[in-house]
């Protein structure tokens, strides 16, 4: 197994900030939108930099999808900006009619994602956005890893012409993509090759995955890990060409087992070869308060998990 | 463009509207029949804008939003008349495969149509990014929007109504069509709007109040309200109507909302609406 330099510790937040400067600077179209939260999101440079092309919406996530979908007639990219919770389950309808089904090209970008929010409880710790996001047509669903992907997610929505989830959380992470890395919509990232089983991870999961891969790799288990950082539209062709060769997969998230991106694989495996699958996923549970790490370990998504899983994932394969 | 030929089109419209929800049992004729005077002479007379090639950004155009996406035969039949498409496909309506859906859609790609509506109370935000847009592009022209009364239940409408004050959204006209009515009776024993001009008014707008069937009046009104614009304040115009003009037996009821007139009905209707521009 190649070996993961840690290149730094930062939060994906951090990297959505960076992202949206960077692109302020290049593609003056670009706009961006918060709902009260220009601290979390790490929109605080942007609104410096370009307070003409930012909008405090106040707190009403509603009309800021409203905003943004009636924006882009004229042609400006909008990126919206608050927590994944009010991004997607307190606005679905507004997305639905304003953004998904008219087809706008508005860039929905929703930090503190997930069990990792932490301390402020279930009420902000959404599990369920993957799921909702990628039921709705013409939606792009991206998931980056670190710190470095998201800033490349960022710039790379600004390309595509559509409407784009973009997810990131919380927590200072390790960084491990390449600076210089080219982020590529829909086309999953093949982080190490292995023969025993398949792991297709997104978001802070494919840190944890490295990690659950070198312990298996000290156990003689050989590890093929994907980095699905898109979950729609899915890479099922690089997800077919491991399946073939391992046999067997785990998918890991941050996210509830239930319509995330483990799914989405199922639906792939169903509808080809089937092969042995494990979830590690949040099981039809909300969560509760705790620091991030804490949360990951007691809801079964951490890297023991993952480990636990390739092994159950192997055995069923050997039957 | 005279009232007298804009009130011969708006009786043609109100054909189109009956004809409409009739040939395929459904839609929703009351509202579309109340705000036939209005379409028209926005589309015939207030608007500057352009059907051919159709913009869906709508550059150096002004723009409308059709909030209560329910109208939508109205607001078909006036973008047909006035050139956005052909005017037979109205009898597409609602029909499978049709570019004019129940409640309008980008969708289908149906030439004057730019944000799909339906689920109420989102247009006003739409019409506020459209309004930013036009600002930073340094274009002048204006964004109209008509919303139902009774839409202004959704809590959608009041965020919007706060934001547009507060961040001087001044390149907007909002339109309320006031008739008094919704789906389940009088928009009073539904939920009452209680005291609306001074609701708006406290929410930092402009408000204006109009007949919605006086087409002098409207383009008086009208005339004030554009000339509100660009004064750091968003403009809102309480627009009195009745729900089912033009039939005298839709009137005066709220029953004609969503259901459409059967054929004895329909040749009813018809006969208190002269055939001006031509039955599709």
């Amino acid at each position: 197994m190649r070996d993961f330099e840690v290149l730094g510790n930062k939060d994906t937040r951090s990297g959505f900030g960076a992202g949206l400067l960077e692109l302020g600077q290049k593609n003056d179209q670009v706009l961006a939108l918060c709902a009260d939260l220009i601290g979390s999101l790490k929109m605080g440079d942007f609104q410096k930099a370009f307070p003409e092309r930012f909008f405090q919406i106040g707190i009403a996530e509603a009309n800021m999808m409203g905003i943004a979908a009636g924006m882009t007639i004229g042609g400006k990219i909008p990126f919206t900006g608050t927590f994944a919770n009010f991004s997607t389950g307190r606005v679905y309808d507004q997305i639905r009619q304003s953004i998904a089904y008219s087809n706008k090209n508005v860039k929905i970008c929703a930090s503190h994602a997930g069990l990792t929010l932490g301390e402020d409880g279930a009420t902000h710790q959404i599990l369920e956005d993957i799921g909702m996001m990628k039921m709705l047509p013409n939606m792009t669903v991206v998931v980056p890893a670190d710190y470095n992907q998201t800033k490349q997610a960022t710039m790379a929505i600004a390309e595509h012409q559509g409407p784009v989830y973009l997810r990131f959380g919380r927590p200072v992470m390790p960084i491990f993509v390449p600076e210089n890395a080219t982020f590529e919509i829909g086309k999953a990232d093949v982080l190490t090759e292995g023969k025993d089983v398949t792991i297709v991870a997104c978001g802070h999961l494919v840190w944890k995955s490295i990690e659950a891969a070198r312990e298996l790799e000290e156990e003689g288990i050989s590890v093929e890990l994907i980095n699905m950082h898109t979950i729609k539209p899915l890479d099922e062709q690089t997800l077919l060409k491991s399946l073939a060769k391992t046999g067997c997969v785990v998918t890991a998230e941050e996210h509830m087992m239930h319509g995330g991106l483990g799914d989405s694989v199922a639906q792939v495996i169903t509808q080809n070869q089937l092969v042995p699958q494990e979830y590690v996923a949040v099981h039809d549970k909300f969560g509760e308060s705790g620091t991030p790490m804490e949360l990951m370990s007691k809801y079964g998504i951490d890297t023991p998990d993952i480990v636990l899983a390739a092994k159950k994932a192997i055995a069923r394969k050997k039957g | 463009m005279e009232n007298i030929e804009l009130e011969r089109i708006a009786s043609q419209v109100r054909r189109d509207i009956l004809r409409m929800v009739a040939g395929v049992q459904s839609g929703h004729p009351g509202g579309s029949l109340g705000c036939a005077d209005f379409l028209t002479l926005l589309y015939f007379h207030e608007m500057n804008h352009q059907n051919d090639p159709f913009s869906m950004d709508g550059k150096g155009e002004d723009l409308f939003f059709l909030s209560n996406g329910h109208i939508s035969p109205v607001w078909y039949s006036v973008l047909s008349r006035s050139g956005y498409f052909p005017v037979k496909e109205l009898g597409s309506f609602r029909k499978l495969g049709s570019r004019l859906q129940g409640h309008p859609s980008t969708d289908k790609k149906l030439p004057g149509v730019r944000m799909a509506s339906g689920s109420l109370g989102q247009g006003l935000s739409v019409a506020i990014g459209a309004a930013a847009s036009k600002k930073l592009n340094g274009d002048h022209s204006l964004v109209y929007t008509l919303h139902g009364d009774g839409e202004l239940q959704e809590g959608q409408i009041w965020e919007a109504a706060m934001y547009a004050a507060a961040k001087k959204v001044d390149n907007l006209i909002a339109t309320i069509d006031y008739n008094g009515r919704q789906i389940d009776g009088d928009v009073d024993d539904v939920l009452s709007l209680g005291n609306l001009r001074a609701k708006w008014e406290a929410f930092g707008w402009h408000c204006l109040e109009m007949d919605g069937h006086d087409m002098q009046e409207m383009k008086d009104t009208l005339g004030k309200a554009r000339a509100l614009c660009g004064h750091s304040k968003p403009v809102v115009i309480l627009m009195k109507t009745e729900m089912g003009m033009g039939v005298d037996f839709m009137m005066g009821t709220h029953k004609w909302h969503g259901s459409p007139p059967n054929e004895e009905q329909l040749a009813q209707g018809l006969s208190q609406l002269s055939e001006t521009l031509g039955d599709y």
